[in-house]
């Protein structure tokens, strides 16, 4: 049964890859001016040799019909080629995935950090819920929402690194170089993704969990005999951690718009450092491979959480 | 309960009651949720400043006073000036206008993207609807930032294309809030009566079922909003937002980075406006969605009991 189910969502991806790959491949048609210069990052009135701009018109293949463009695109795109950068001279995915490792120490580790203090916090504010505690985890969830993460990682900046000189302000040491320096210089970075995730997370879990206190089932669980804390913390948490998959599932496209702000604010290299980069210096085809892999990211992390699910709610069925 | 049945008997003979007991319950909602009160006051604030613009300062916004070149606080200049002596206050209240201009057009511009596309494929059903999801169903895939960002970069910053940027990842959420609107209200009682007066579908769209599904289309504005002010500010920042003679809180920022040690109050202050509207918006329209979503209503009503 289960495989049938992880069957019938791998079909149902077919449409959206599809639709996802349409809106990248066209955006890229309707940027004004010549798709040659763009392509070649000469926009603004720079000369190009004929040779070169023929050798480009023809590698793109823009000499053919809009659909057979798309689909020789397509094909490329499912054999891993993406395109050569223009700045880096390499396949743009060879670029990208260079710049993944670090990209991935803080994504995980700022999401490892939020769920272990939201999903408590979240827990604690419904149980405790309208009082004190409740109303600081509010407030922490409005400020979350309201404050900018890009003023919050200045501001963050200003403090532990400027007045206090704790940590580093920028730049990044890989692990296996300096573990305590890699530490250090990921501190702040992390911290500000973890804090913004946290938010999202907390406001959910407590949402979720003061509704499922009101299910039949705890009512059942209580009539046992069993004790509150057993209810709360087996029972409740089991089914409300359900929504907060979910949530994190969902966070996902956030989450690479945040890592992209963070990244430029602390000049730490990772893929959405390298977007703004190629964005910079007009190499429009890592732009292009690093938006869709992030969508790419989406989809495979949604379809994991939908999975999961089956382990965690074995009523969950594809019907 | 009773006393709402009353009242509703009442209104039916008498529709004069009935406004005035939508106006008391109105009253009674905003004086209920302090979030409403808050926000409320916030943004009226918000949209004053942006209203009367620079004008009400009497520094020039654009002026340079070498004098004063990153100043702190003082009697003169609130909240200083910047690295060449222009009042910090006056351009974040100019900052208050593209801010609340560039949101307003993404926003709805998004609604008249998305509120069509979603009333078309419910009303009309069959492949065209599932075309529509499943277009829809891919542009949620897209990083919302992300993908303003590299529209913005490839055609250039404009007005026009901060909107469209910025309201693109929006567009399925109005897909979706007028599609199941208008799926549930279709087999309405209205609206079949509507249907056998010979009314033609677009006028039954916009006279009989776009009223009774504005509620939840009015929170989900608000909350966009929120996320578009914020969407603008962060490419701002990026470097990807309007440029000279636009200010925006985003871009002041990002060229205060620079003087963070010295003039930390440059990068402080239009941070603070941000978040300020952001919360304003964020605030009234958590408090109307509590207030419309029923399933939010029951628990509420529980707890109570």
């Amino acid at each position: 049964m289960r495989l049938r189910y992880i069957a019938m969502r791998l079909v149902q991806l077919i449409p959206m890859v599809l639709v996802v790959t349409m809106v990248v491949f066209f955006v890229m048609m309707i940027v004004p001016g010549d798709p040659v210069m763009v392509m070649l990052g000469a926009v603004d009135g720079a000369q190009v040799s004929r040779e070169v701009y023929d050798a480009m018109r023809i590698h793109l293949g823009l000499d053919q019909p809009l659909i057979v463009q798309y689909l020789h695109w397509l094909a490329n795109l499912l054999h891993g080629d993406l395109g050569t950068s223009i700045t880096h001279r390499t396949a743009a995915l060879e670029v990208i995935v260079q710049r993944l490792v670090p990209t991935m120490y803080l994504m995980v580790g700022g999401l490892i950090i939020a769920v272990i203090i939201a999903v408590p916090a979240g827990v604690l504010a419904a149980i405790h819920n309208n009082t004190k505690w409740d109303h600081l985890a509010t407030a922490f969830v409005v400020a979350g929402i309201s404050v900018p993460t890009f003023w919050l990682a200045l501001v963050a900046v200003l403090i532990f690194a400027v007045y206090l000189g704790w940590l580093p302000a920028i730049g990044y040491t890989r692990p296996q170089d300096d573990f305590v320096d890699f530490l250090k210089h990921i501190a702040l970075p992390m911290s500000v993704v973890a804090l913004n995730i946290a938010a999202t997370v907390l406001r959910f879990q407590r949402q979720d969990f003061l509704e499922q206190m009101q299910q039949d089932y705890v009512r059942t669980a209580r009539a046992k005999g069993l004790s509150e804390r057993l209810v709360q913390w087996k029972h409740v948490l089991r089914n409300s951690l359900i929504t907060t998959f979910t949530v994190v599932g969902l966070q996902m496209a956030y989450l690479s718009g945040l890592i992209t702000i963070v990244e430029s604010v602390f000049n730490y290299p990772g893929i959405g450092y390298l977007l703004l980069n190629s964005i910079r210096t007009r190499d429009f085809i890592v732009v292009q491979g690093v938006v869709l892999f992030m969508v790419f990211l989406v989809i495979v992390v949604n379809l994991i959480v939908d999975i999961l699910y089956t382990v965690l709610d074995p009523r969950i069925r594809y019907s | 309960m009773k006393a709402q049945t009353a009242d509703e008997s009442a209104s039916f003979e008498r529709p004069a009651a009935r406004s005035s007991t939508v106006l008391r319950s109105v009253i009674a909602f905003i004086g209920s949720d302090r979030r409403f009160i808050v926000g409320g006051l916030l943004l009226i604030l918000y949209i004053l400043i942006a209203l009367t613009g620079p004008s009400i300062s009497p520094h020039d916004l654009n002026a340079p006073d070498l004098d004063v070149r990153l100043g702190a606080p003082t009697a003169t200049h609130w909240l200083g000036t910047d690295r060449i002596g222009r009042d910090v206050l006056t351009r974040i209240i100019a900052g208050s206008q593209v801010s609340l201009e560039v949101a307003a057009g993404a926003v709805l511009m998004a609604l008249m993207i998305g509120a069509p596309l979603g009333a078309v494929g419910s009303y009309v059903g069959g492949k065209i609807d599932a075309l529509v999801q499943r277009v829809m169903e891919g542009i949620m895939a897209f990083p919302s930032l992300v993908l303003a960002l590299a529209l913005v970069a490839l055609a250039g910053p404009s007005v026009v294309i901060l909107w469209f940027a910025i309201a693109f990842s929006s567009v399925p959420r109005y897909a979706r809030l007028v599609r199941s609107g208008v799926l549930t209200q279709k087999e309405r009682e209205y609206v079949l009566a509507a249907q056998a007066m010979g009314q033609s579908p677009l006028r039954i769209l916009f006279k009989q079922i776009l009223p009774n599904i504005m509620a939840p289309i009015a929170v989900q504005l608000t909350l966009d909003f929120a996320r578009a002010i914020s969407v603008e500010a962060a490419l701002s920042y990026l470097g990807l937002g309007l440029s000279v003679p636009y200010i925006s809180w985003g871009t002041m920022i990002r060229d205060a980075q620079d003087f963070l040690e010295v003039a930390p109050w440059l990068a402080i202050f239009p941070g603070l406006a941000l978040a300020g509207v952001i919360l304003a918006f964020t605030l009234v329209g958590d408090a109307l969605r509590d207030r419309m979503d029923p399933r939010m209503r029951r628990s509420l009503s529980r707890r109570m009991i």
